[in-house]
């Protein structure tokens, strides 16, 4: 029987104790989906940063009850009710008050920005990785030291005194949060601040106080979830509490991110689900070993994808949201012709630099951050198509990467094909892909496709990677370099004259179609998908093709990348956070242009061993002879690139194309004045000095 | 001989009945108007004419294609153009580019490897009549604007323009001149005429403005709570004491 090779029966006493032991860990889920309820029903908020906020509380915690030996109800109450209402409020007062009017997925990159900044800075504030291991001093044990154990559902069924805390904690928190909507007056106006800021606030309301609360109530849930599942990991590490929001997010997608009983109920279910699978499945079973780490990805993609009350739903808008004024358009579009001369003799000198100490200068290592810089400006290019034509942001480019690499690999070391060739079906196989997974995730709104890449890109790294005909298991295969008859590209210098090929035909393809009719028809439906619609523009086909093809040039740069490395080194360049690391740095560095995608490879490779570990120093050391400093710590990388994703909602161009074209305003005035002044005078001397001036400024 | 019939349209919205079997045709070439207080479901009946909504009943034909199970796009490019109440642009192309992209799209012609091989830009031809659309429109001077920079007024006319390049047999028109002055009203009417005149467009008109209806339509359907209270000759229609009831006394 199919379903005995799935299956197996623990009877009924495990199926109970599995249910039982579930209800803790669904009540931890709970207090992540209530906050995340909370904060993106007032103030339309999509926080995927509740794990750094999460995690934040933990550290915190551990620091102080590990560490430093406090009594742990005084470190608790700390983190929970100090540290993390105050990391709310922080967030309020600095950003998301100031993002009302912007779009819901620059808010959502806000968030990621956060994401991967908090863990970095909290890391370097507290200095926390000297003891991060924290199995030798009691992390693997649980909040409380003395085990006691309780008997509430019976004899046979055991519960921990963590595992009580942790359902009474959940359960206090949803009452709790209901009680405050149904019958306060705070309750009553966060409703009225849902339901419209602008209106709440004509009739009185300080809608800027409601959000205020409700972020320092939404980060003391993080806080709390975050001290409480701390015990089940091995350390605290910041991604173990992303996976925790994911499951938080799921639980809350179950309740349409609106209802709170049903995001806990939600919530609940799967953290029942979470402890009755491993005891239900087969050990061993395909479904086992993919559907029991994945099952929070799993359940959210798909409810994202199959809940009719999600599908075609629209982002959260204010009904007066239209008083708010336009964004400002593109620096690119406003681009004067001297302009973009002078940026391209600027980016043709850097060429020729660059040239020459590739063939001249640089040693092996600066050799290798070449090559993987060009196969990363490649995977950039498809975020250029994903966000900077179809204006959607997709966390799992990366992924797609991986696709592309694999299949090359698997390709050459298994069949024997050559790797230029298994380049070419690996970004096939990764546009297949993209294609696929692109048609249910069409016709849903920007956050939600978001989410859905993001459950698509974990689900691919619990499961799919570890894949022997994928990963290649235990014994990772080599990824060959091409030879193209009598010419070898295992040598460095060939390998990057070929990177530079292929990346000048994709780049080539991206200006093509960007420029053509399916770069107009994207840029239509970027505007108004209705009005698209009305001159009979097909939204799915063109959507179809962009994401089809954004992940193509993704799969071709992740098989480049893996053949300029030797292998696929699939944590370090293409893990799920590394996706969401590539559409931060996009976002910082310009999305819409190749010029774009290379800064942001750029970005990615170089600013570690070039800025943080050489130029910095070198200029520290100079300009100042107190302080020496030998190389600036690897996550200032994350700390930079996060916090400047968070500028996103006021420069959606990038912050770099921004200042870039701020200084290149201000040294086009200047060649104006002096053009001004030279130029003969055709009247009068003085009157020429004030239309000058006038003309100016 | 009808182009646009609609036959026992119903559509509810949570119990609320916004359509009411309501029945409408169009001749070709012929400009009908459509009029009603607000909330008559007029938006909603131009919605569901072009399968931006579902009705719950009711059968709509278009040139004998009858459309149910249609998608708004594949309508659109059997030649049904419209405008929108609420301006609906798009944002960051000019007002050429809004016209060009709708000269392509109508045809329904986009394949990637035409882009690929450097055959997607725009030809003379599609140039020329786009530069047509912009002297009907007298849209010229604000041609290579975006669309961000233009008057309420502009907007609509650019709105007209798109749905102009896809060579419609029939163009829905939501309320064109709500924001309008009234020189910028009568300059309407008279484009709407030469539309009419030059390109045989059949037009189907909602308006809140009295006087451009009376001056252009032959043919009005008046649309109350769901329900067509009257139709017929406009002079007729109008001199109907349930239509000055429902409609023009709150006008007036």
């Amino acid at each position: 029987m199919l379903a005995e090779f799935f299956l197996r029966w623990p009877g009924v006493d495990g199926i109970i104790r599995s249910v039982i032991q579930g209800i803790p860990v669904g009540a931890v889920y709970a207090l992540i989906a209530l906050g995340f309820v909370l904060t993106y029903k007032t103030a339309g908020v999509f926080n995927l940063a509740f794990g750094a906020q999460a995690f934040v509380a933990a550290a915190v915690h551990w620091e102080l009850h590990v560490w430093f030996g406090w009594n742990i109800v005084f470190s608790a109450a700390i983190a929970v009710l100090v540290v993390s209402p105050a990391v709310g409020l922080l967030l309020d007062l600095t950003l998301f008050r100031h993002l009302r009017s912007a779009p819901s997925a620059a808010r959502m990159v806000t968030t990621i920005g956060l994401l991967v900044a908090i863990p970095n800075i909290t890391k370097l504030v507290m200095r926390f990785e000297r003891h991060l291991k924290t199995g030798g001093t009691g992390g693997a044990d649980g909040l409380f030291s003395d085990r006691a154990v309780y008997y509430p559902f019976g004899d046979s069924y055991p519960m921990t005194r963590d595992e009580l805390v942790q359902i009474a904690v959940g359960l206090a928190a949803v009452l709790g949060l209901g009680a405050l909507f149904r019958y306060s007056g705070l309750g009553l106006r966060m409703r009225a601040v849902v339901e419209s800021t602008r209106l709440a606030e004509l009739s009185g309301v300080n809608s800027l106080a409601v959000g205020s609360f409700a972020w320092a109530l939404s980060s003391a849930f993080a806080g709390m979830a975050g001290i409480l599942i701390a015990p089940r990991f091995q350390n605290v590490e910041a991604q173990n509490f992303f996976e925790l929001v994911i499951a938080g997010v799921a639980a809350a997608a179950l309740g349409g991110l609106v209802s709170l009983p049903k995001a806990f109920a939600g919530a609940i279910g799967l953290g029942i689900a979470s402890t009755l699978l491993p005891n239900i499945l087969q050990t061993n079973s395909v479904l086992a070993r993919g559907l029991n780490p994945s099952l929070p990805f799993v359940v959210l993609f798909a409810w994202v994808v199959l809940a009719p009350s999600l599908r075609g739903r629209r982002d959260v808008v204010d009904p007066l949201s239209g008083v708010a004024p336009p964004p400002p358009a593109p620096a690119s579009d406003e681009r004067s012709v001297t302009l973009t001369l002078m940026t391209r003799i600027f980016w043709a000198g850097v060429g020729l630099l660059l040239a020459w100490s590739v063939f001249a200068g640089i040693d092996s290592f600066w050799r290798a951050r070449v090559q993987e810089m060009i196969a990363m400006a490649i995977i950039f290019l498809s975020i250029t198509v994903m966000t900077g034509m179809a204006g959607q942001i997709s966390l799992c480019q990366a992924t797609f990467a991986a696709i592309g690499a694999f299949t090359a690999t698997q390709l050459a070391d298994q069949q024997g094909v050559s790797i230029l060739a298994g380049m070419l079906i690996g970004a096939l196989v990764a546009a297949a892909v993209g294609a696929v997974l692109s048609l249910p995730l069409i016709r849903l709104g920007g956050i939600w496709l978001s989410l859905a890449t993001l459950g698509f890109a974990l689900f691919f790294h619990a499961v799919i990677a570890d894949l022997s005909w994928v990963g290649g298991g235990i014994t990772k295969p080599a990824t060959p370099r091409p030879l193209i008859g009598s010419i070898d590209f295992a040598a460095d210098r060939a390998f990057i004259v070929l990177e530079l090929a292929i990346f000048a035909v994709a780049a080539t393809v991206v200006v093509l179609v960007r420029g053509g009719t399916t770069g107009r028809f994207l840029a239509a439906l970027r505007g108004s998908e209705i009005a698209a619609a009305s001159i009979g523009i097909s939204q799915v086909r063109a959507r179809v093709t962009a994401f089809a093809l954004s992940a193509g040039i993704a799969g071709l740069g992740g098989a480049l990348l893996a053949s300029a490395q030797g292998n696929v080194n699939y944590p370090r360049n293409f893990g799920p956070f590394v996706g969401l690391f590539l559409v931060v740095i996009v976002v910082t560095l310009g999305s819409r242009t190749i010029e774009g995608a290379i800064q942001a490879a750029f970005g990615f490779v170089m600013f570690q061993p070039l800025i943080l570990e050489r130029a910095a120093p070198w200029l520290i050391n100079h300009v100042q002879p107190f302080l020496h400093v030998e190389r600036i710590p690897a996550v200032f990388r994350e700390i930079l690139f996060g916090l400047g994703a968070l500028t996103y909602a006021k420069h959606p161009e990038g912050i770099l194309e921004f200042q870039k074209r701020k200084s290149l305003n201000s040294i086009q005035r200047r060649l104006d004045r002096r053009a001004a002044r030279t130029a003969p005078p055709e009247s009068p001397p003085d009157a020429s000095e004030t239309v000058t001036v006038g003309g100016v400024s | 001989m009808s182009i646009l019939v609609a036959r026992a349209v119903t559509k509810t919205f949570a119990g609320i009945t916004a359509l009411n079997e309501v029945d409408l045709d169009v001749g070709d070439g012929e400009i009908v108007g459509l009029i009603g207080p607000n909330g008559a479901g007029k938006t909603t009946l131009f919605n569901c004419l072009l399968g931006m909504l579902k009705p719950d009943r009711g059968t709509i034909t278009f040139r004998d294609h009858d459309l149910a199970g249609v998608p708004t796009f594949r309508r659109a490019r059997l030649g049904i153009g419209r405008t929108f109440q609420r301006v609906e642009l798009f944002s960051g192309l000019t007002v050429r580019e809004h016209l060009l992209v709708a000269e392509r799209a109508h045809r329904g012609d986009g394949r990637l490897w035409k882009d690929v091989v450097g055959r997607g830009r725009a030809t003379v031809e599609e140039q020329r009549r786009a530069q047509d659309t912009l002297d009907l429109l007298g849209l010229e001077r604000d041609a290579d604007r975006p669309v961000e920079a233009l008057s309420l007024g502009r907007a609509r006319l650019v709105e007209m323009g798109r749905a102009l390049m896809t060579d419609p047999p029939l163009l829905l028109l939501d309320e064109p001149s709500s924001g309008l002055d009234h020189h910028e009203t009568h300059e309407l009417a008279g484009v709407l005429r030469q539309v009419n005149a030059e390109r045989g467009s059949a037009i189907l008109l909602v308006e809140h403005d009295v006087a451009m209806v009376r001056e252009l339509v032959t043919r009005v359907f008046v649309l109350d709570f769901g329900t067509m209270i009257a139709s017929g000759a406009t002079a007729e229609v109008f001199a109907d004491a349930a239509v000055r009831k429902a409609y023009l006394g709150v006008v007036q």
